[in-house]
């Protein structure tokens, strides 16, 4: 992953900056007109989100039955980054939902899920940051319950009457915006994946600090 | 001062949905039935109501902006908490030597 970074760094700069164009030249929606355009970066800010929570409820998993600092890295870098991409998601959908809705805010199914993941994985942080020892183990256990939230958050806009688009607008997406939408997608996640990288490393640079002060005081 | 700033977001956090709370309606009325959401979208080529009240492009750069200084500002705060446990992982393995 060291050798890729700087590469997948540089492609995903590019793709960023192109971005903001694809997005420009995309037609407009017929009801909502150009705060739609939210849509791009509010949609691939959600898929990264899920993937942040998959990459931390598979990392808390693997910790509490292997208990390898490697799976406890993963975990940590997932969840500040659900916490961290999350809050773009809660910002940015009452942005668009103020002028395609009328209101900022609708406490339906959709949107309450996604605060009450936001949540959850706010509360494992700060799980880790003031928990004490053993607090790896809880916050793992919360870091799974965050993560059986992920399809509930998705299928909800099916199953539930809410205002929020159904997950159907993605698969039946017009020529003209299909594209912009996957590319920056795509940014997205690469974007994750650089930031869960440089995560890690920091989270392991810590874990090497904590042995040397150990070894210090032996 | 962190300890604070963790406590301020944690409070914050707690507020969120009273903040996002709708003022109470004056007077009852029937609530009208909910539109559906929406199942695609269907594009065209220039905006439908050019005299809406609420400024869409107020709200589109506000939504990318606030994107782009969050990503901004996250990256800086990894690199600078990577380089400060860097510089204290040098500190501690020099200081190690000497007590042996």
């Amino acid at each position: 992953m060291r050798r890729l970074f700087v590469p997948v760094a540089i492609i995903a700069a590019a793709m960023f900056a192109y971005a903001p164009f694809l997005i420009l030249s995309a037609p407009y929606e017929s009801t909502m007109g150009l705060v739609q355009k939210i849509f791009y970066f509010h949609a691939s800010c959600g898929m990264a989100m899920f993937a942040a929570a998959f990459a931390s409820g598979i990392g808390s998993a693997m910790f509490l039955f292997t208990r390898k600092p490697a799976a406890d890295r993963l975990a940590v870098a997932g969840a500040e980054l659900t916490s961290i991409i999350g809050l773009l998601v809660l910002v940015t959908g009452p942005l668009w939902a103020r002028k395609a809705w009328g209101v900022w805010w609708q406490w339906d199914a959709r949107l309450t899920s996604t605060l009450v993941m936001w949540l959850i994985f706010n509360s494992y942080l700060l799980l880790r940051r003031y928990g004490g020892p053993g607090s790896d183990r809880l916050a793992a256990a919360v870091a799974l319950f965050g993560m059986a939230n992920v399809p509930f958050v998705y299928w909800s806009v099916n199953v539930w009457r809410t205002l929020h688009p159904k997950t159907s607008v993605i698969p039946s997406l017009q020529p003209g915006m299909r594209g912009p939408f996957w590319f920056c997608v795509v940014a997205f996640l690469l974007l994750f994946a650089l930031l869960l990288s440089l995560r890690m490393e920091l989270e392991k640079r810590r874990q090497q600090l904590d042995q040397l002060y150990l070894a210090a005081e032996d | 001062m962190k300890r604070y700033a963790t406590l301020a977001f944690f409070l914050l956090t707690l507020a969120l949905p009273a903040l996002a709370q709708t003022p109470p309606q004056p007077a009852p009325q029937p609530a009208p039935s909910k539109p559906a959401a929406q199942d695609e979208f269907v594009p065209v080529t220039a905006p439908m109501n050019p005299q809406d009240t609420i400024p869409a492009p107020r709200l589109v750069a506000i939504a990318y902006g606030f994107i782009w200084i969050v990503l901004f500002g996250y990256l800086w705060s990894v690199r600078s908490r990577l380089s400060t446990v860097e510089r204290e992982i040098e500190t501690v393995s020099r200081r190690l030597p000497e007590r042996k």
